[in-house]
């Protein structure tokens, strides 16, 4: 079998990839960004015009939000604001006992202070309240697990909360009728 | 009504208070313009450098209160390089030896250095208030000789500042004999802070009614203060978290209930959720509440608090309070009259954030909303013009689209027509910030409709030099305009220069304008400072070879009286 794919293979991707709008309807092509990255030194005029070209072309943004973050004084906030809030990251992530949660089937992962929590059902609240527009899980049963220092996966509220939180170094939410069973043997 | 001995003169100029009043009285005659030169007790300078301050303390020998602003608002974003000006030294020299009555003194956007500090400590025996915003240059030493020598200060108030930390014993330079405080503001402190004299300082001092503590200022240190202080109207927290098993936790949780006359409750450095319900008993009566600092309160928690607060008038939060959040100010908050919704993520994805929903919810819940700061990720015209419907009150409407240039999501078109009727039901819209997609159309409305603007804010907007025009030709009040990133060149710029005459500034940066163009205006118009801000270091030292064609980065004009400045940097050429 050969790696590339060609361009007939291309057309035929494209025909099965599943997208919002009507059939027929192909949103345009996101032309790349040029400028918008901070520069120390002037910049060159011609730059600044496609940039300002590009957004006035059917109004398209093209560049992307991590492009923009690099704009000189964009979005309008006061230095002392964003310094405080890069401060208060700093230390909040320095504090606090963040852990990872993963979900069976959820696209991505979170994070979670386990400090902010006082047990296990405020605990439990939490996480249904975070995951809980993963709609599949609504009805189905669920077993929260978590890995411990040894890295074996446990099953969450067996052991007194402050054991737990300073032993827990990530949570899983394990989804599924096996899980389940298991969970079922050992009650 | 010359005919009047002065005294009768002055008394009816008493009821002549705001400034700009005053200011046309004093140009009648010259009997009035002495009379109310020597009964001015109030003196605002809107741009440091648009006169010198020996001049006006000549004028004005008798005043006791001056505020004196320097550098231009998009300081506040960096795009003023630090070393640009704005010193405060000159205007506290020329009042020590002028006016040695000042009581008080208000600077914003100004390089105050220690010095400058402690004489204006050791200068002015009657001093009151001292007041510094978005300031920097100075550090906690500074502070302490104002603690040292201002005998019966009563405010001091620091907001925003870049301030060094030099150590906290600063507070400690209040003698024991202080005890005239009403009002004392270190929110922006970033060091240590000595608890204990904080502790004995609010003790002593039975007029104090508003506190603003710092980051620093441990929980345990505001229970204790707030133990001491219970007719406190204005209190900005410390740190707000600490674990709830705690002793000092249940203390919290008990310090608020007596506070019968708390009505402006800020601070929340860092606060968490379970802390902040420490506050639930006073929030029936708060009128102004700033949680803009408390990134680790999430929608659900800031609903909470909210819902409780049906006397609010002033509302800072972060947009983790959801359009489902705003939907709960708009049904609890109908005395609201300031929100200011700021993102909470500045370069993240924005998972929780603000949409027109919220705002188009707010503004039909309360009528009495007249000043907006809103950041969201997108807006539409048709909202735009529904809030314009529901709000004809505005006078301060800035509205921040955090993608530059972006359209309105559902019409792909560009915002005119959203902003247009923006200016033209806000009848008293004296200041406008624009942002997403905009075309020359919007500046032609602003122009035809914003009668009473004074303050515009463009950024990565217009097609050609008509927007530019358009304002400058229309807006008969404008007072201060910037520009960022706009198409707008010489031919704007050179269209109307009379106009920048009746205005206090004009701010552009990475627009359209070249040295001609600039040379140009500075030939036309010798009562306009015409700065140019060059950064650029390979072209500054090489000046007089430039060409006229060469672009400028940013140029920052304003009328004075004064001429171009002599502390002027290197990287500042004034035509």
């Amino acid at each position: 079998m050969d790696g590339g794919v060609g361009y007939a293979d291309m057309d035929a991707l494209k025909a099965t990839e599943l997208r919002l709008g009507l059939p027929g309807s192909h949103p345009p092509e996101k032309p790349l960004p040029t400028t918008t990255t901070a520069r120390p030194t002037k910049r060159s005029l011609d730059d600044d015009r496609e940039a300002r070209r590009e957004t006035s072309e059917g109004g398209r943004a093209t560049s992307t939000r991590a492009t923009k973050a690099q704009v000189v004084g964009w979005p309008p906030i006061r230095s002392y604001r964003k310094n405080s809030f890069q401060a208060m990251k700093a230390t909040a992530e320095a504090a606090g006992l963040y852990v990872k949660v993963s979900m069976d089937g959820a696209p991505y992962l979170r994070k979670i202070d386990l400090e902010v929590y006082k047990g296990y059902r405020e605990l439990r609240e939490g996480l249904e309240d975070m995951f809980k527009c993963f709609e599949g899980c609504k009805g189905s049963e669920y077993a929260i697990t978590y890995e411990d220092k040894d890295g074996d996966l446990m099953l969450v509220g067996d052991v007194p909360w402050e054991m737990f939180t300073s032993s827990c170094k990530k949570l899983r939410i394990i989804r599924g009728a096996e899980a389940i069973r298991g969970l079922g043997s050992s009650q | 009504m010359t005919y009047f001995p002065e005294e009768v003169v002055e008394h009816i100029f008493d009821f002549v208070g705001s400034h700009r009043d005053r200011n046309t009285v004093s140009t009648v005659c010259k009997a009035w313009y002495q009379v109310e030169r020597l009964s001015r007790r109030t003196v605002f300078v809107g741009n440091c450098y648009a006169i010198g301050p020996e001049r006006v303390m000549a004028r004005f020998p008798g005043i006791k209160s001056l505020s004196v602003k320097g550098k231009p608002h998009f300081a506040d974003f960096n795009l003023v390089p630090y070393d640009w000006g704005g010193f405060a030294l000159p205007w506290i020299v020329a009042a020590a030896r002028l006016c040695p009555g000042l009581e008080e003194l208000r600077l914003k956007r100004m390089v105050v250095t220690d010095d400058g500090l402690e004489l204006l400590a050791r200068s002015f025996p009657n001093f009151k208030s001292l007041v510094l915003i978005s300031c920097e240059g100075f550090s906690t030493d500074g502070l302490a000789t104002i603690a040292t020598y201002c005998r019966g200060l009563r405010e001091l108030d620091l907001q925003e500042n870049e301030v060094e930390d030099h150590g906290c014993q600063w507070l400690s330079f209040f003698p024991d004999s202080c005890t005239s405080l009403v009002s004392l503001n270190f929110g922006c402190l970033k060091g240590e802070v000595n608890g204990g004299a904080l502790e004995r300082l609010v003790a002593r001092c039975p007029n104090l009614r508003s506190l603003k503590l710092s980051p620093a200022v441990s929980v345990e240190s505001l229970n204790k203060i707030l133990a001491r202080a219970s007719h406190l109207v204005d209190l900005g927290t410390g740190s707000f978290a600490v674990d709830h098993r705690t002793d000092v936790y249940h203390m919290l949780m008990n310090s608020f209930p007596k506070f019968k006359s708390l009505r402006n409750l800020s601070g929340f450095w860092d606060a968490s959720p379970c802390c902040l319900r420490a506050v639930y008993p006073v929030c029936t009566s708060l009128t102004v509440l700033n949680l803009s600092y408390a990134p680790a309160i999430q929608g659900d928690d800031l609903i909470k608090i909210i819902c409780l607060c049906f006397k609010l008038q002033k509302l800072w939060v972060l947009d983790s309070i959801g359009d489902k959040g705003l939907a709960v100010v708009a049904s609890t908050c109908k005395e609201l009259q300031e929100l200011r919704v700021f993102p909470c993520d500045i370069y993240g994805a924005g998972t929780t954030s603000v949409t027109e929903e919220g705002l188009l919810a707010v503004s039909s819940g309360c009528p009495k909303l007249n000043s907006l700061l809103y950041f969201c990720y997108q807006m539409t015209n048709a909202a735009l013009i529904t809030i314009a419907k529901n709000c004809p009150h505005f006078t301060r409407f800035r509205l921040c689209i955090l993608d530059p240039g972006k359209p309105d999501p559902v019409t792909d078109q560009p915002l005119d027509e959203g902003f247009g009727a923006i200016v033209r039901s806000c009848k008293n819209l004296r200041r406008l910030s624009l942002s997403g997609r905009l075309t020359d159309q919007v500046f032609l409305y602003i122009g035809m409709y914003a009668e009473r603007l004074e303050m515009l804010s463009i950024a990565f907007a217009g097609d050609s030099d008509k927007g530019m025009i358009y304002v400058l030709n229309g807006c008969k009040n404008l007072r201060k305009l910037e520009i960022r990133d706009c198409p707008f060149g010489d031919i704007a710029l050179l269209k109307n220069v009379a106009k920048y005459e009746t205005m206090r500034s004009l701010w552009m940066s990475s627009c359209d304008i070249t040295l001609g163009g600039c040379k140009a205006l500075a030939a036309k118009m010798p009562r306009l400072n015409v700065e140019i801000i060059n950064e650029n270091e390979e072209t500054y030292e090489f000046e007089e070879n430039l060409s006229d064609l060469h672009k400028l980065e940013k140029i920052y004009v304003y009328r004075t009286v004064a001429g171009p400045r002599n502390d002027a940097p290197d990287f500042v050429w004034t035509l």
